[in-house]
């Protein structure tokens, strides 16, 4: 077993800590006490391998999933998964939720006043290809009101989730939108301390990947950790 | 290094729109072999408040200690239908139970033996990132596990469930988030 390497820490500042009181509900919903150092082992450099009959073709064009089409905006969202050594992920599974264009979420406990699209679910996943590719059909998800803050307002965007090759990878993050206004007073998007780091996960808009008449394309490329070059890292 | 990591983002409180159909609840069909056991376990805030908006990820090897993944090249049996993967949301009341078969040990890269345990991923509104844990079981060999050892005394207990008098394949671990003695023990991975 000793070619199993390691997965390498993130930089600091490039992920948010558990505590940012500006996001109000991390208050009771973080630890207190130091986290211990988890040295890796084969149970955390093996993870759950998902097959590709797991999902359908439809599963990720979240416009077809009933009679009629979504009201909003069209988008394509689309990219590679890849590690931080610049190796693609590949036939992994991506699952994604978000907003109508109305941004209203199909879930019981979203009261926001604003209406349900019965054409629109918001949830769709599908596996990365040979080389780590992706690719969703959407609709551009609104921006909603919460009650963190007085007049507090989520930007757009898209909740992804991703396994990558270990249990050591899992990420689970949100895509927002080129040039969202919100995005200067949400919490979330600030939890991250470094500004680079929070770039990371702004889609580009891409006239090249936009089909004419149709859609507008967006690219989102996903960096799950890599594995360093030496087997003792801690 | 090329590229530079994805930062994570909280799975916010509407998880169950984009998650619910990958729930695992029991992980193990009956053909599996192995010993079967139920995990009921609550997720609490600091306060001691039910989380019923979390959901629970676990990752285990079979009974004779092999993941089904390809790093895992140890010349152990597999079973096809075990893939070792469990996904729960919180109910109301912060609840979540599994069943599943009791892991085999298995050993660090060093060679040393681990006791039996289970990883777990914790998500939720509030959790910017996810939280990670282990979960042992009663009645194992914990004083020579390696990562116990890495753990002070007095908290190696909150991740050792605890074995149900009336059904010893039955066993209680609850999951506290915050709030300092009772405090589930947290790992940086």
């Amino acid at each position: 077993m000793s070619e199993l390497l390691p997965y390498r820490k993130a930089v600091p500042g490039s992920q948010p800590d558990y505590l940012h009181p500006p996001y109000a509900s991390t208050v009771k919903r973080s630890p207190s006490q130091p986290l211990i150092l988890l040295p890796q082992s084969l149970s955390e450099l093996t993870g759950p391998v998902f097959g590709h009959e797991r999902v359908q073709a439809q599963d990720s064009d979240l416009t077809r999933q009933h009679a009629g089409e979504p009201i909003g905006e069209r988008i394509i969202v689309t990219g590679r998964v890849l590690d931080e050594n610049g190796r693609p992920v590949p036939h992994t599974l991506i699952e994604i939720w978000q907003a109508n264009a109305a941004g209203r979420y199909q879930h019981k406990n979203d009261q926001h006043d604003a209406p349900l699209d019965p054409n629109f679910t918001g949830a769709g996943r599908t596996m990365t290809d040979a080389r780590g590719n992706y690719r969703f059909l959407t609709i551009r998800p609104g921006a909603y009101p919460w009650g963190n803050h007085p007049n507090a307002w989520r930007p757009a965007h898209i909740h992804f989730s991703l396994f990558g090759n270990a249990f050591a990878t899992r990420l689970v993050t949100q895509m927002y939108f080129p040039g969202d206004p919100l995005l200067d007073f949400d919490p979330i998007y600030h939890s991250i301390p470094d500004e680079k780091a929070r770039q990371r996960l702004i889609a580009n808009f891409k006239l090249d990947l936009t089909e004419p008449q149709f859609a507008l394309g967006l690219q989102f490329d996903i960096v799950l950790r890599g594995q360093s070059a030496t087997p003792m890292e801690r | 290094m090329s590229d530079e990591l994805t930062p994570s983002q909280t799975v916010g409180p509407y998880l169950h729109i984009g998650l619910d159909w990958l729930n695992t609840r029991d992980l193990a069909p009956s053909s599996v072999p192995g010993e079967r056991v139920t995990i009921h376990g609550r997720l609490l805030d600091a306060e001691g408040q039910p989380v019923p908006d979390g959901m629970i990820e676990l990752w285990q090897a079979n009974s004779h200690g092999k993941y089904a993944h390809p790093a895992d090249t140890r010349d152990l049996p597999l079973h096809e239908e075990f893939l070792g993967f469990g996904r729960q949301p919180t109910d109301q009341r912060g609840e979540f139970v599994f069943t599943t078969i009791k892991p085999g040990a298995v050993p660090t890269l060093e060679g040393q033996l681990q006791a039996p345990h289970i990883l777990v991923n914790i998500f939720a509104r509030g959790l910017l990132r996810q939280l990670v844990t282990r979960l042992y079981f009663p009645g194992d060999d914990h004083g020579s596990d390696p990562v116990m050892r890495l753990i002070p005394q007095a908290r190696q207990k909150t991740l050792i469930a605890v074995a149900q008098p009336d059904d010893p394949s039955r066993f209680q671990w609850n999951i506290v988030i915050g709030g300092g003695a009772n405090e589930t023990v947290f790992f940086d991975l």
